[in-house]
């Protein structure tokens, strides 16, 4: 499927951390295209894996590359009188809720909308204050009897957003954050399909990043790795926030340097960019980089691993930012990054060797 | 559906041509007369058996709140103000169209990872906000959006269903009045009757003033989507309307006291004809009644609303039973308008 597309399908889709099925079967879908190997692990993560062409007398080395494909989202914690209280599933700017439209995944699903009160009845004073959740309702538009034979406490909202076309090969929706990334991948191999390799490929789209990194974890102690490679978001340029904290949207793959990178990852991943006249950003990252390589670099006896981040703006509301270029790149980059994997490299970058 | 062509259509104060045209083709063919006025008010005139020599207006606005281009950034970023009453906080995260070719763009906002900690809890200021096209540049900016462009939010019309056969949208402010005048011209009237859906009243009932004046009415209804307030709250002093509960009597808001002969008529022909009703809570909000009852040596006024939950946000959500009782009460209604004494 063409990148687009995917990301659109991906981007509509419901998955909220923890209920990630809907976009799973997606995933599952578009992968297939690329290789028959497939599982899911107990956590729900999706992996694929894409062998190597046999590479002699050498061992067999494996990669794995991970997007999480769940999302922050919101679950039911109680009716009231014909609306819904809800409680957030991951980090909320309570900030960006008002008015915002959702489905609320009950026996069916029910289109809704987070309730607001008209400026008529405000005080100037009751404008000056974030509502905190204590004073949001979810209203679906049905009688107090209706709602309690469709939803019960606990049933998982997201948030409903289309995906828009911007100009200058800009898009704009919702679980960019970090179906992006599952997008790069899938744009990866794809890539792959053309391209020689020996090491064998695990593509791996992850869950419930947003609650801990729980499924970069678990999927990355299955498969033990070589090395890894996780794709996420990076704070992209915006008006109001200061050049150091962002990367540029359209200026190309971020890529991270710092304690949770190994450095001859990152130094191979500029090699190669600047080998094929990708354009790249590198992204200082001075502790905790919040994503799944964080968990990745410590599984089971530890890996060499890197951050590529996709610029984007406006990360955790309903119209995240990015640009498809920057899709593209980082899927051509990853699949020369990886068409490049030698033995020469497993010795720079220090990998066990085979017995003599 | 009628309502979701109107309540898509874009109409913001000043820049009503789209909803006027989706209202034209609707009624066309309902009235033996129709044209549109200086300020853009459409007018039309659905001619009565002679009868009454009344002349009745009902009004019902087209205009919606929504947003104006009044800045490029040198980023691209494009700065806005609201058009209409419309409280800041609705606004983040939200996407919008913009001008007459609609370019798409999205209201960003700084991620909460960078927020200081009360950051968090501070309401962020229409005047701190921008809308994101995409442009690099103002110049590329330029090339799709100019100075003093509408913006109005992106929000398909959608059915709920369940017993209270509720609907969601943008605009029911008043694309709902809108809805339920061109029912009422498929009727026929002892008087003449005259439609005007009206421009501007979300900046100060604009429409409706010159309106009034160039028909001269005898007696004059607005029609409008009113607040619904109805969310639960710790304490509840009312929630000015109930959704479900049938069209809301206005007695008075900030723009008119009601004349009572005209509440007192809808309330006892609800009554007679089994017709839920309520009153609206007195006091909130203004209507094109607040114009219309002002004109020339003053007009007797009143206003008919379907309840509209989160009026002047991206999303409102009405009961269809409830603007179809508005359209069975407005009937009967006006079928005791011509024997009604209005004589002070």
């Amino acid at each position: 499927m063409q990148t687009k597309e995917f990301l659109k399908k991906l981007s509509e889709a419901s998955g909220v951390s923890g209920y990630e099925a809907p976009v799973r079967e997606l995933v599952r879908e578009e992968f297939l295209q690329y290789t028959q190997e497939l599982r899911v692990d107990p956590m729900g993560s999706l992996i694929a894996c894409k062998r190597g062409e046999p590479n002699g007398a050498g061992p067999r080395r494996s990669i794995m590359l991970a997007g999480h494909m769940d999302e922050i989202g919101l679950l039911v914690t109680k009716l009231e009188k014909g609306f819904l209280r809800f409680g957030t599933v991951g980090g909320f700017d309570l900030r960006v809720l008002l008015g915002q439209e959702v489905v609320v995944h009950g026996k069916k699903d029910l289109p809704g909308v987070i309730g607001t009160r008209p400026p008529h009845v405000l005080s100037a004073e009751e404008q000056e204050h974030i509502l905190p959740l204590d004073k949001l309702f979810i209203d679906v538009g049905l009688s107090p009897e209706e709602l309690a034979q469709w939803v019960r406490v606990g049933d998982i909202i997201t948030i409903q957003r289309g995906f828009t076309e911007l100009s200058n090969n800009l898009v704009s929706g919702k679980a960019f954050d970090d179906r992006a990334a599952v997008a790069c991948i899938a744009n990866c191999l794809q890539h792959l399909t053309t391209l020689r390799h020996t090491w064998d490929v695990y593509a791996v789209a992850t869950v419930q990043e947003e609650v801990g990194l729980k499924g970069a974890l678990t999927s990355a102690f299955g498969i033990a790795p070589d090395v890894g490679i996780a794709i996420d978001v990076g704070h992209g340029n915006m008006l109001g926030v200061p050049e150091v904290d962002t990367v540029n949207v359209g200026g190309g793959p971020a890529l991270a340097i710092g304690p949770n990178i190994h450095p001859t990852m990152y130094s191979r991943l500029v090699d190669v960019a600047k080998a094929n006249e990708i354009s790249y950003q590198p992204d200082a990252i001075p502790g905790r980089s919040g994503t799944d390589a964080w968990a990745m670099q410590v599984a089971r006896e530890g890996m060499p691993t890197a951050l590529i981040s996709i610029p984007l703006r406006y990360m955790h509301t309903s119209v995240e930012t990015i640009s498809l270029k920057d899709v593209e790149r980082i899927g051509r980059l990853l699949a020369l990054f990886i068409s490049g994997l030698n033995e020469e490299f497993a010795r720079d970058i220090g990998l066990p060797q085979a017995p003599a | 559906m009628l309502l979701k062509e109107l309540s898509e259509a874009f109409g913001v104060s000043g820049h009503e041509g789209a909803v006027r045209r989706v209202i034209v083709d609707a009624i066309k063919d309902l009235v033996d007369e129709h044209r549109v006025d200086a300020l853009g008010n459409l007018i039309a005139l659905k001619k009565g058996s002679g009868e009454s020599k009344r002349k009745v207006m009902v009004a019902a606005h087209m205009d919606e709140v929504g947003l104006m281009i009044v800045y490029v950034e040198r980023e691209g970023s494009l700065r806005f103000r609201p058009v209409g009453g419309i409280d800041d906080r609705v606004l983040l995260s939200k996407k919008v169209l913009i001008g007459d070719n609609k370019v798409p763009g999205v209201i960003g906002v700084k991620p909460i990872h960078l927020l200081e900690p009360k950051q968090r809890n501070q309401v962020m200021r229409v005047e701190e906000m921008s809308i994101d096209i995409g442009a690099a540049s103002k110049d590329e900016a330029e090339h799709s959006v100019k100075l003093g462009d509408y913006a109005a939010f992106d929000v398909p019309f959608t059915e709920l269903g369940g017993t209270l056969r509720t609907v969601k949208g943008k605009a029911f402010d008043d694309r709902a009045g809108c809805a339920v005048l061109i029912e009422l011209l498929r009727g026929s009237y002892p008087f003449d009757l005259y439609a005007a859906f009206t421009v501007q009243e979300e900046v100060g009932m604009r429409g409706a003033q010159v309106a009034a004046y160039s028909i001269a009415p005898d007696v004059a209804f607005a029609l409008e989507g009113t607040i619904c307030d109805d969310l639960p709250k710790k304490r509840d002093v009312s929630p000015t309307t109930t959704l479900g509960a049938g069209p809301a009597i206005t007695v008075m808001d900030r723009s008119v006291i009601a004349d009572p002969r005209l509440v007192n008529l809808l309330a006892e022909t609800a009554q007679k004809n089994g017709i839920p009703y309520q009153f609206k809570q007195p006091g909130i909000g203004g209507t094109d009644a607040g114009a219309i009852h002002l004109s020339r040596q003053g007009v007797p006024s009143v206003v008919v609303a379907v309840p509209s939950r989160y009026i002047h946000a991206p999303v409102c959500v009405l009961s269809l039973d409830d603007l179809d009782n508005a359209v069975r009460l407005m009937r009967e209604t006006l079928a005791q308008v011509q024997g009604l004494d209005l004589d002070r």
